[in-house]
């Protein structure tokens, strides 16, 4: 292995552009290597991250660098691993996060052995985190922190990861970006999910995974039918849009019911819940053997919320202080003591009743 | 560090001599070979000069080379062009597996346009059974088109077998011949090949120059309309110092080749008979002789092609993979699917192609590393240890 040699997961962005070019100039043997999943051949549509143009992107930024750049086709891996799990999740009346998959099994697994074979000491991505005395720690800039999405890296893989971003904040990387006169310094950054051009995974749902349209009924709480959706995978918790119901309020997705095709929905405040399970639970710092009190994030955009955390079998009960908006299920709650990542779980089921305080 | 090249197949560094032929029609002769003036006449005068010796080197007479960009353009003009010029005569087209996507995508394109395209199987070797060509023929087949050599496993076909057939069943007869110009001997007569690709760069010419053999009498039509260069078979401005260069580079295969495919075939021989020697459950794939002279393709079972390009890239020698992974497709090569090869076998290939620069000290360097980037691969192979 050589110490100084780092495999820099490169998609054409500008964080994982500046990640290469910091890396390189503290003095490492940086080898770019961009994931290119391919799949706008197939569906003809533009998919932002491995498009063409996001590959050249990576491509200029190496030679600019004047490091070496090999593009990997994970095409096969990223149905596997990734998108076949997604389309089942959806399936099953869930809201899975494809992130979470992607980093756990194509970041931290394979490309980190790919980085391995090739004798690096280390494999680096653009995520803003931080690694400090071997725990996973939030990034310096908490706006922009992605810890959330990276929460399932073995705690032994820590060793061989670097994350040359988590000290700046997003300004800063751009003003590095047109310091080290990197083409991609002003190009806008990709929320969307790589394999889901415009975000619209419906319309993948049908086109890729062939899902059909199976309505059923939209009750209330009480059971009282409302009117008719679509088909379950069509929508999630928390969801407002798109119900097609009018009543005297603004009415939200609060369960999704498969077994009996139903759709429950109703008031704001009923999308509130506190108790859930946790089902594959991942540890950064150890089992959490007894019951503890961590702050939990149960999706990437959610502002922590303080909560107690039980085992439950091979489960763990997550119990809120207070109810929080849109307990998804298929989604990750990660847990955080302070800003170091506890670790985390896949929301299985949430309590519907909320325990009182 | 020192860099090996054994990527010849890919592309071969334009020889200095070439280099040399081209350089006065960039500046001094740099007129256009259709402008009637002197400086017109003078560049075409270089146009004819080369055109008759790259006849001469196909046994092909002057009129019937078509100069153009390369082999991409040469194999699209030919099956793409003649099969919509004869389709009033037929609408059959019968090619193998293993042609190069510059065949088998027009191929593809015209079953879209109505025409019906046989892709021949291979034998595990890679080779094409003439009788199924024989028996594939139809009164509605317009075209046949065979590569001569394949470009991953370097098999050769029996042209001339082929040839025979298309000649009495009086159908064209395409031949992609990029990978054997100017290092086999290749004569359009003896093999009755109506349309011949080559292209200048697979032979220590330049890139962006080639050229199509049309047989005279042949009925086709250009690819590119515009001016009435090439006696109208092709439009657009001549390519002079490309083709100077082109006829160079063939003049100097037709020197060399005999004693260059010699060389190479001793060092392929030698690669062939010492990989399996130190590198357990490794396959050879295409034909063990068969095969030209500069090609060795090799499967190590358990591991991917493109970790031991990627490995050995890093030591400084440059190989290649018919596993795509590294390319924007992912299925393994068709060709190593074509000649049987599980995908997990597919995936683990390598291709080492060596060129007139190659020493024997190249081989040298490959054989002590490469057996050690294999055993380490393994280790890390899931795949591996599960055994």
């Amino acid at each position: 292995m050589i110490k100084d040699r780092v495999v820099v997961a490169m998609s054409g962005g500008v964080d994982s552009s500046v990640a290469a070019a910091l890396l390189k100039s503290r003095g490492y043997e940086v080898i770019g290597i961009t994931m290119c999943f391919n799949l706008a051949a197939g569906n003809k549509r533009k998919s932002p991250c491995c498009s063409v143009e996001s590959i050249g992107d990576a491509a200029r930024v190496a030679y600019k660098l004047g490091i070496r750049h090999y593009v990997l086709n994970m095409k096969k891996q990223l149905e596997e691993r990734v998108i076949k799990d997604f389309c089942k999740e959806y399936l099953s009346g869930r809201t899975p996060n494809p992130c979470v998959k992607c980093n756990q099994f194509l970041k931290f697994d394979l490309l980190l052995n790919k980085a391995r074979s090739l004798d690096a000491g280390f494999l680096a991505t653009g995520h803003y985190a931080r690694i400090e005395n071997g725990l996973l720690k939030k990034a310096r800039d908490l706006k922009k922190d992605q810890s959330y999405f990276i929460y399932r890296i073995k705690p032994d893989q820590l060793k061989h990861i670097l994350f040359p971003l988590g000290e700046y904040t997003k300004d800063q990387v751009r003003r590095l970006a047109r310091n080290y006169g990197l083409s991609v310094a002003d190009k806008p950054g990709s929320q969307e999910i790589c394999f889901l051009p415009g975000n619209n995974y419906r319309e993948f749902l049908r086109s890729y995974a062939g899902v059909e349209n199976k309505p059923g009924k939209v009750v209330d709480v009480q059971g009282n039918i409302l009117g008719t959706h679509k088909g379950i995978p069509f929508y999630t918790i928390g969801q407002r849009e798109g119900l097609g119901i009018a009543r005297g309020y603004p009415v939200y997705v609060i369960k999704l019911d498969c077994r009996n095709n139903r759709i429950i929905v109703g008031p704001k405040q009923d999308a509130f819940k506190s108790v859930f399970l946790v089902k594959d639970p991942h540890y950064l710092c150890g089992r959490i053997k007894k019951k503890v009190a961590l702050k939990v994030k149960i999706r990437y955009n959610h502002a922590e919320s303080p909560a107690e955390i039980i085992p439950f079998k091979n489960k763990l009960m997550v119990r809120f202080r207070k109810p929080q908006f849109s307990i998804t299920p298929g989604q990750s709650a990660v847990f955080y003591k302070g800003d170091q990542v506890y670790g985390g779980g896949i929301i299985d089921k949430v309590e519907d009743k909320n325990v009182k305080e | 560090m020192k860099r090996i090249y054994l990527d010849y197949a890919a592309t071969a560094p334009a020889d200095p001599e070439v280099l040399k032929s081209m350089e006065p029609y960039f500046f001094e002769k740099f007129g256009n070979p259709s402008s009637i003036h002197y400086f017109g006449q003078e560049a075409k005068k270089a146009i004819e000069d080369s055109r008759e010796i790259t006849a001469r080197v196909l046994g092909a007479s002057p009129d019937e080379i078509v100069f153009n960009s390369g082999g991409t353009e040469a194999d699209n003009t030919a099956v793409i062009e003649t099969a919509f010029t004869l389709a009033g005569k037929g609408n059959h087209i019968i090619t193998s597996a293993i042609e190069h996507h510059a065949v088998l995508e027009p191929a593809k394109f015209l079953e879209k346009k109505g025409f019906k395209v046989t892709y021949l199987g291979v034998d595990k070797d890679g080779l094409v059974d003439p009788q199924d060509v024989k028996k594939s023929i139809t009164d509605k087949t317009i075209l046949v088109s065979i590569m001569h050599a394949n470009n991953e496993i370097g098999t050769i076909q029996p042209i001339e077998e082929i040839g025979r057939l298309t000649k009495e069943k009086g159908v064209y007869f395409h031949v992609d011949a990029v990978q054997t110009v100017g290092h086999i001997p290749v004569n359009v007569n003896k093999a009755n090949i109506d349309l011949l690709s080559l292209s200048a760069h697979k032979f220590y010419g330049p890139k962006g120059v080639g050229a199509l053999y049309i047989r005279k009498g042949t009925r086709t039509h250009p690819y590119l309309l515009g001016g009435d260069q090439e006696k109208g078979r092709r439009a657009s401005t001549h390519n002079t110092p490309g083709i100077v260069g082109m006829a160079k580079a063939l003049e100097l295969c037709s020197v060399a080749m005999g004693q260059e495919a010699d060389f190479q075939s001793k060092l392929r021989d030698r690669l062939i008979k010492q990989i399996p020697a130190s590198i357990p459950e490794s396959r050879l794939n295409g034909h063990p002789v068969k095969r030209l002279p500069n090609n060795v393709n090799f499967s190590f079972k358990y591991i991917e092609g493109e970790s031991i390009l990627l490995n050995l890239d890093m030591l400084g020698i440059a190989a290649s993979t018919g596993s795509a992974c590294t390319s924007t497709s992912l299925e393994p090569s068709h060709v190593l699917l074509a000649i049987g090869l599980p995908h997990e076998l597919a995936h683990g290939s390598l291709r080492i192609t060596m060129g007139r620069w190659t020493k024997e000290e190249d081989i040298d360097c490959l054989l002590e590393n490469l057996p050690a980037v294999v055993k380490k691969l393994r280790s890390m192979s899931p795949l591996y240890e599960e055994k």
